[in-house]
């Protein structure tokens, strides 16, 4: 099942955001993201930042990268909603924001309340000015947040990787 | 920062317990564990449980207990989805809703997530922000005694009340009520004022 | 009810923060929205101020974020009530990572200053020092004299934070001193100078 994957892309993603000398990690955690966050809190130079909501995140990475670190900000689609207003930061200083957001509310969804903001997702953050990079195979996910990544700190842009609930995998309702 | 004391109670058990003897309550719970648990006593007409919307399962409940002052409405919700939309806390203090009464089930994790850790595992104490936030009535639950004052706080003492439940952290068998929210509006508007 | 419960407080807030930031030594400074850019440029428009001229309640975050990139400078936060309080949870965050080099100034005249002075939530009973030490914040104050002030000084620039002050101020504003207004030269122009690399 894809679910199996989840680890493998994760150790990928992970190795692109060291090479990309990512040194803060700012989250709210999402099921998809388990092993990327595991990674982060046990790495010995990336400070892991637990967030209360995801807004806080676009004014670390913010801070962050005016004092000379790069960062990223790991959430799930619903987060997107949060972070809408604080985007605006970064898009007038023209800050470096990689995101990556692991999808609800589409592929397989079962909860009816993940849909709408799922499905509003990549609009909304288009509307904010925000570049979106969607993958939904396994073996590019890692190559997406490169090239993100590249975009996010050598452009100078806000970039946000969509990774499809289809990769994800199935929230299992049964357990 | 509260004192680090051992954490016994099961939640699923502690609101079996506050729902007990629930009258007419009206009752808000939080997405996640928080609406399994009361799924888990009953689907009763008069919960509305939220599957989404983190961070405003407080003000949910504000706005309903503004709107029908003569009952009382609980919120039961998550330490995470609280973290979330914690400035609720002010908002709530602010207006003194005399018949709401909020209680959090501290896992001190995401549950839904992976069981990351949370705030409140590292020493963030919500009842006493609710303190800060103005709330007149704020407690702090460890054990079936503590339990068994705090429930009818919930229910009597006026409000704002905060009562911070701590609950273990084990996964419980998900207890699913019905999730769509057009169903979930009209049953609760039509128990509760006779007509959708 | 307007502005009733603040009458009591005689504290002037741009000369609060201005004899805050004499002591500032090559500490950087992250405003919130509003009075605080005001405050802060009129004193001195220093290439280590970041103004935020908008994200309400982002101010916290953005100067915790440079407190991780930069441990062994003092970062504080000069910000208003309301800012404070739309972005709350980050004092909870900031509770948990206890990040040594932050301070935060709450200049907190009890309303939101730059919409028509509504009372915000601090006039009615929300206390942001007890919410600040609820959070896990090691020293927090309450400041109200310019002795009080003057003692908590120590605690703002050089002893180990996170710290959090309120600073009780009179309702009204001072005038406008613009600080530069383009975020991309004002971030640059800090990023330079806080990391002596070039822009």
């Amino acid at each position: 099942m894809a679910r199996k994957k989840k680890t493998d892309w994760s150790k990928d993603v992970f190795k692109v955001l060291k090479k990309a000398d990512v040194q803060q990690i700012a989250y709210v955690p999402d099921a998809g993201h388990t092993s990327l966050i595991k990674m982060a809190i046990a790495d010995n130079v990336i400070k892991p930042v637990s967030l209360t909501s995801e807004q806080e995140g676009v004014a670390v990475l913010s801070g962050a990268w005016l004092g000379g670190e790069a960062g990223a900000l790991l959430m799930q689609s619903s987060g997107v909603g949060n972070v809408i207003n604080m985007l605006g930061m970064a898009n007038e200083c023209r800050f470096p924001l990689l995101m990556l957001v692991t999808m609800r509310g589409e592929w397989g969804e079962f909860n009816p309340w993940q849909v709408p903001m799922g499905q509003a997702t990549e609009g909304v953050l288009e509307a904010s000015g925000v570049i979106v990079h969607r993958v939904d195979e396994p073996s590019e996910i890692a190559e997406t947040v490169e090239a993100a990544a590249k975009l996010a700190f050598e452009g100078g842009r806000m970039v946000a990787v969509l990774i499809g609930q289809r990769v994800v995998g199935f929230k299992d309702w049964t357990k | 920062m509260a004192a680090r004391r051992k954490i016994t109670l099961d939640r699923r058990k502690v609101v079996a317990n506050i729902l007990k003897d629930r009258g007419d309550l009206l009752l808000v719970t939080g997405l996640g564990a928080p609406t399994w648990d009361a799924a888990s006593v009953e689907d009763n007409p008069n919960n509305f449980y939220l599957w989404g919307g983190m961070g405003g399962a407080v003000l949910t409940g504000l706005g309903l207990a503004l709107a029908q002052p003569q009952r009382r409405v609980l919120v039961l919700t998550g330490d995470g989805e609280m973290l979330m939309g914690v400035g609720g806390l002010a908002t709530v203090a602010v207006q003194k809703p005399s018949n709401l009464a909020i209680g959090i089930l501290d896992n001190q994790r995401y549950g839904e997530t992976g069981m990351q850790e949370t705030h409140t595992e590292h020493g963030v104490d919500l009842a006493a922000m609710a303190s800060g936030a103005g709330f007149q009535t704020t407690s702090t639950v460890y054990n079936a005694a503590e339990l068994k004052t705090a429930i009818p706080m919930l229910y009597n003492t006026p409000g704002p009340v905060f009562v911070d439940v701590k609950v273990t952290a084990e996964d419980q068998p998900m207890i699913l009520p019905p999730r769509d929210g057009p169903t979930l509006k009209h049953r609760f508007r039509e128990n509760l004022l006779g007509s959708i | 009810m307007a502005t009733k419960s603040n009458t009591k407080y005689t504290l002037q807030r741009r000369k609060v923060v201005h004899r805050i930031l004499e002591g500032r030594g090559d500490a950087a400074v992250v405003t919130g929205i509003g009075n605080a850019v005001h405050d802060v440029a009129s004193a001195n428009d220093d290439p280590k101020n970041m103004y935020l001229a908008g994200i309400m309640g982002g101010a916290a975050m953005v100067a915790f974020g440079v407190a991780l990139a930069q441990p062994k400078r003092r970062i504080l936060v000069i910000t208003g009530d309301g800012e404070l309080l739309a972005g709350i949870g980050s004092l909870a965050t900031i509770g948990v990572e206890q990040p040594k080099n932050l301070s935060i100034i709450v200049i907190d005249n009890q309303a939101y200053g730059a919409t028509g002075n509504q009372h915000t939530h601090t006039g009615r009973g929300v206390d942001l020092v007890g919410i600040a030490a609820a959070s896990g914040f090691k020293k927090t104050a309450l400041i109200t004299t310019n002795a009080e002030l003057q003692a908590e000084l120590p605690r703002i620039h050089n002893k180990p934070g996170p710290y959090l002050a309120v600073v009780k101020v009179m309702s009204k504003s001072s005038a406008r001193i613009d600080a530069p207004k383009d975020g991309t030269y004002v971030s640059r122009r800090f990023r330079a100078a806080v990391t002596g690399e070039s822009a």
